[in-house]
């Protein structure tokens, strides 16, 4: 057993916890970050990217659209290659009602939330395949943001002020001493070995899992309840702003552009086990139906992948408990030494991605009042290491969906395309690679977007397997379980979407997979997350 | 730069066929400069990939490299328009910086009047290697680059200066003889009068400018749309039921199909004028295959013709009506180029940073010619005549040559030797 002693330790990989092990070391704390899987695995990864204005709250939570109306200028400028600065549009569809515009407009107005509203003709010219039956528009400063891009920036900003961040370490218990928190047990699923994290305090960023966690504590009853989402991503930007329809929020009403897709969601189910979320037919249906309200032909258009998301929800006695669509999108912040009798514990659930900040700073300040020894909170006030270069003097700008075509531009007649439909180059891939030596093949898709694009694999996944062999990071029987791993998780967002284009390129893959390369007679793997 | 929202550029047409896209690589292998160049990363790399990353603006420069030629769209089992994605972001890669060259160069019927009064002197410059360097170094055309000749006369000219025969017995005909036939290649726009007077035809000429399509190849899209409607409304000057023939394949295709899916022109009037737009080898064939030409008095040839059919005349979709065509000659037999693109692609091959790349294209076309000829080679499009005749010194005509002077038109025989 390896063992280790910090003051603080965060679990959970997502944003939250991210945004806390970087707030807590940039206070001057030996913090150390402790995940079952990968960094942003979970709901930071599965959501529509979209960067909220705060205009999606404006009527329905009030506070929750002023704090993302603050964020979202903050989170814009410290972590700006995760953001695309797109905009974004709230339209009142052909049958929604328009006076439902003067209240937005009035939340927006009292909250800080930016929001002019625009003739329809105006909106239509900077979105031409929006419903040319919509009835009013209004503009807002909607973005989208990489959840992995933003989530390891953060991280490496933590790393800086020497944080540590341990992936692949599940907790298995947390002991006490007496009344205190005394240590983090974990297991390291890539060595095998189990860890021991002598600590003073631990700060539970577990998201859907933070009863789970809170559990291993002796602290039951937390009551985070998962929201299950699905969100479909469609093969181009239909949409090169954020289109929300301008309604009480409900299901299928955004449309974000994220990287070279739009991502359309989301559905709002109270999920049993954030561990297995299903992603039912009529869900999609839906999906497509409410695309069809903002973008007409929607239902033609490819759909690339499915997938669904845990929003980490807070129990709110003022909604049924079915009825996760309508529980508040606000952070809460748990003392378990008032409600367990146990120090040294404190377990943040709700809020947003977009909000992350924010919520790391509340919980640090909490943590900081418990031990008396209060200090300013800077996060807001520094930038992230941009994660993409190590020049000192590079000045990070705002993602742009044609930053990669202009980068193969420049290399294009000395590297290779390895992910053809993302543009990534073997030197891309080969360096994340060397960096990362234990990756799998997913954890270097959420750095790279490898195999995110049309093929969803079927021309990369070879390729990546055998550079990653052909270089020496992995062996033979390796890189066959990483390639097969690989090709099963990208299935599992397929099969529910299969029709028209996507069917014909899911026919080619396997045809080229089973038909030639006989996948599935391939030595399976041992890993499996 | 951005464009205009409701334009063609933002329409939903292109970039929604790469959807269609499966990666398959076909187009990737059948693209004639991708196989002789790494500056031209591939028709799938510039069309449906890299569009994904476009938005208003092309940051891809090196998308110029393709040619135009079409073959990646005529090749893909999906439908995906490929060619057509990689013109509109061009368009939208030049609007910003347009180089004089292609501005030049687009305007045929400028080039055009220009040259015909000083023929002679325009003729001799375009032949005198130290002027060409200057071109080359200034305007950037190359100075090996087939130019066109420029004629004393031209066809309008000539249909001024003759006594028309007296109206045949089959009806009108109405001919677009485009700016080639116009300014350069009088003697096929003659021959193709004639040919059609001798079947019995009266051939009405409406006044004609230019169809937009040396514009429309250079990313200059708004000038060609209202050159292309200028002429639309010319040619329906003339009386509105009659078959339209011609015998420039490009000019031809840009009426037939390109004005529509490249430029997006969706004018009633164009698609009716594009609609009655015939092809002078597809419309002789099917008149032969209708029982209604008879080829009993044809004079016989005993003549092997290389024939090239040009990129444009595939995207016609009418097959090679020429081949069959000539073969109706007694004693003609046509070896066909079995390559795709001589490498000219209208104005490609003029640019000094292409030109290199347009000889490599066309090598296996060159190759053929020179293999097989007899003294003359075929080709429907004129530029192709221009570019195969520069390559392999091997002159090069007209399809419609070979049936005028097998109908004993020809004072001379179709021009052979150099």
């Amino acid at each position: 057993m390896r063992s280790l002693d910090v003051d603080v330790v965060v679990i959970g990989g997502g944003s939250t916890g991210v945004g806390v092990v970087r707030d807590v070391a940039m206070r001057g704390y030996k913090a150390v970050l402790v995940d079952r899987v990968d960094l942003a695995q979970g709901t930071s990864g599965r959501f529509h990217g979209l960067l909220h204005s705060g205009g999606r709250y404006v009527v329905s939570d009030p506070n929750s659209a002023r704090e993302c109306a603050e964020e979202n200028v903050i989170i814009t400028r410290i972590q700006a290659n995760a953001v695309e600065t797109t905009g974004g549009l709230f339209v009142t569809g052909p049958d929604d009602d328009p006076e439902f515009g003067d209240k937005f407009l009035a939340g927006a107005a009292a909250n800080g939330v930016a929001a002019t509203e625009i003739a329809v003709a105006e909106a239509l010219k900077r979105e031409p395949r929006l419903n040319p039956g919509i009835k009013r528009a209004v503009s807002v400063h909607d973005g989208s943001v990489d959840g992995w891009q933003l989530v390891w920036t953060a991280a490496q900003s933590a790393k800086e002020y020497g944080a540590q961040i341990l992936t692949y370490h599940k907790v298995t218990s947390i002991e006490r001493d007496g009344d205190t928190v005394s240590a983090v047990m974990c297991h390291d699923a890539k060595t095998g070995e189990d860890v021991k994290i002598g600590c003073h305090f631990v700060l539970n960023c577990a998201g859907a899992w933070a009863g789970e966690i809170a559990g291993m504590a002796g602290c039951h009853d937390v009551q985070v309840v998962p929201g299950r989402g699905i969100m479909v991503a469609m093969n181009h930007r239909l949409v090169n702003s954020v289109v929300n329809r301008m309604i009480y929020p409900s299901d299928g009403d955004i449309i974000v552009p994220v990287h070279t897709v739009c991502i359309i969601g989301t559905t709002d189910v109270k999920a049993p086990d954030p561990d297995h979320l299903p992603i039912p037919h009529d869900e999609v249906q839906q999906m497509f139906d409410a695309g069809e309200v903002l973008v007409p032909g929607f239902r033609k258009a490819r759909a690339l992948h499915v997938w669904a998301g845990a929003r980490p929800l807070v129990k709110d006695s003022r909604v049924g408990a079915g009825d996760t669509r309508h529980m508040s999108r606000g952070m809460s912040v748990l003392d378990h030494s008032e409600r367990d009798g146990l120090k040294g514990l404190l377990t943040i659930s709700g809020g947003k991605l977009t909000t992350y900040r924010l919520m790391a700073e509340h919980i640090v300040n909490a943590m900081e009042e418990q031990l008396g020894t209060p200090h300013p909170c800077r996060t807001a006030d520094e930038v992230c290491p941009s994660g993409t270069t190590k020049d000192a003097t590079y000045v990070p700008e705002n993602y742009h969906v044609t930053h990669r075509l202009h980068d193969r531009e420049h290399d294009r007649m000395h590297d290779q395309i390895l992910c053809e439909c993302e543009l990534l180059s073997r030197r891309m891939f080969t360096d994340k690679l060397a960096e990362l030596p234990n990756a799998s093949l997913d954890d270097l898709r959420r750095q790279l977007r490898l195999g995110m694009g049309p093929c969803q694999g079927g021309f990369c996944t070879a390729r990546a397997a055998g550079v990653a062999h052909e270089v020496g990071t992995v062996d033979t029987e390796r890189a066959t379980g990483l390639l097969r791993l690989f090709l099963e998780h990208r299935w599992l967002g397929l099969w529910p979407i299969l029709y028209g284009d996507q069917v014909r390129q899911t026919a080619l893959d396997n045809w080229i997979f089973s038909g030639t390369l006989d996948v599935e007679h391939l030595p399976e793997g041992a890993e499996v997350v | 730069m951005m464009f205009e929202p409701d334009s063609h550029e933002h329409d939903l047409l292109n970039r929604a066929s790469l959807d269609h896209c499966v990666k398959c690589t076909i187009c990737e292998t059948q693209c004639p400069v991708a196989a002789v160049t790494p500056l031209f990363s591939g028709p799938k790399y510039v069309g449906p990939q890299a569009e994904r990353f476009r938005h208003g603006e092309s940051v891809d420069h090196s998308l110029d490299y393709c040619s135009s030629c079409g073959i990646c769209t005529h090749v893909c089992p999906q439908g995906v328009h490929i060619a057509e994605l990689n013109s509109v972001a061009r368009a939208a890669m030049k609007a910003d910086h347009m180089p004089l060259r292609d501005q030049l160069i687009s305007r045929t019927t400028f080039m055009g009047m220009a040259m015909t009064p000083v023929a002679p002197i325009a003729n001799a410059v375009l032949k005198f290697k130290p002027a060409r360097i200057a071109v080359e170094k200034v305007v950037g055309i190359h100075r090996d680059a087939a130019m066109p000749t420029a004629h004393t006369q031209t066809l309008v000219g000539w249909l001024r200066g003759r006594t028309a025969p007296k109206a045949g017995s089959r009806g009108k005909l109405i001919f677009f003889h485009g700016c080639a036939q116009n300014y350069f290649e009088v003697e096929t726009g003659i021959k193709t009068i004639e040919v059609l007077e001798h079947l019995g035809f009266e051939v009405i000429v409406p006044k004609q400018g230019c169809c937009g399509l040396p514009l429309q190849s250079n990313g200059i899209f708004d000038t060609a749309r209202s050159w292309v409607r200028k002429l639309v409304a010319q040619l329906r000057e003339a009386p509105q039921d009659l078959p339209i023939i011609s015998c420039s394949t490009s000019c031809g295709g840009m009426l037939k199909h390109e004005a529509n899916e490249i430029l997006g022109v969706k004018d009633a009037d164009l698609l009716e004028v594009g609609g009655r737009m015939r092809d002078i080898c597809e419309f002789l064939l099917e008149m032969y295959d209708n029982g209604e030409l008879d080829t009993s008095g044809w004079l016989p040839n005993q003549l092997t013709i290389p024939y090239h059919a040009p990129c444009q005349l595939r995207g016609q979709n009418i097959g090679t009506p020429a081949v069959q065509l000539m073969e109706l000659v007694p004693g003609i037999t046509v070896v066909e180029s079995g390559a795709y693109c001589c490498g000219i692609a209208g104005t490609y091959g003029l640019k000094k940073e292409k030109y290199d790349v347009a000889m490599k294209v066309g090598k296996p076309v060159f190759d053929k010619v020179v293999a097989v000829n007899e003294g003359v080679a075929a080709c429907d499009s004129e530029t192709c005549r221009w570019q195969i005749e520069q390559a392999t010194s091997v002159p090069t005509v007209h399809p419609i040559a070979f049936i005028h002077q097998a109908m004993g038109l020809s004072r001379l025989p179709v021009k052979t030797g150099s």
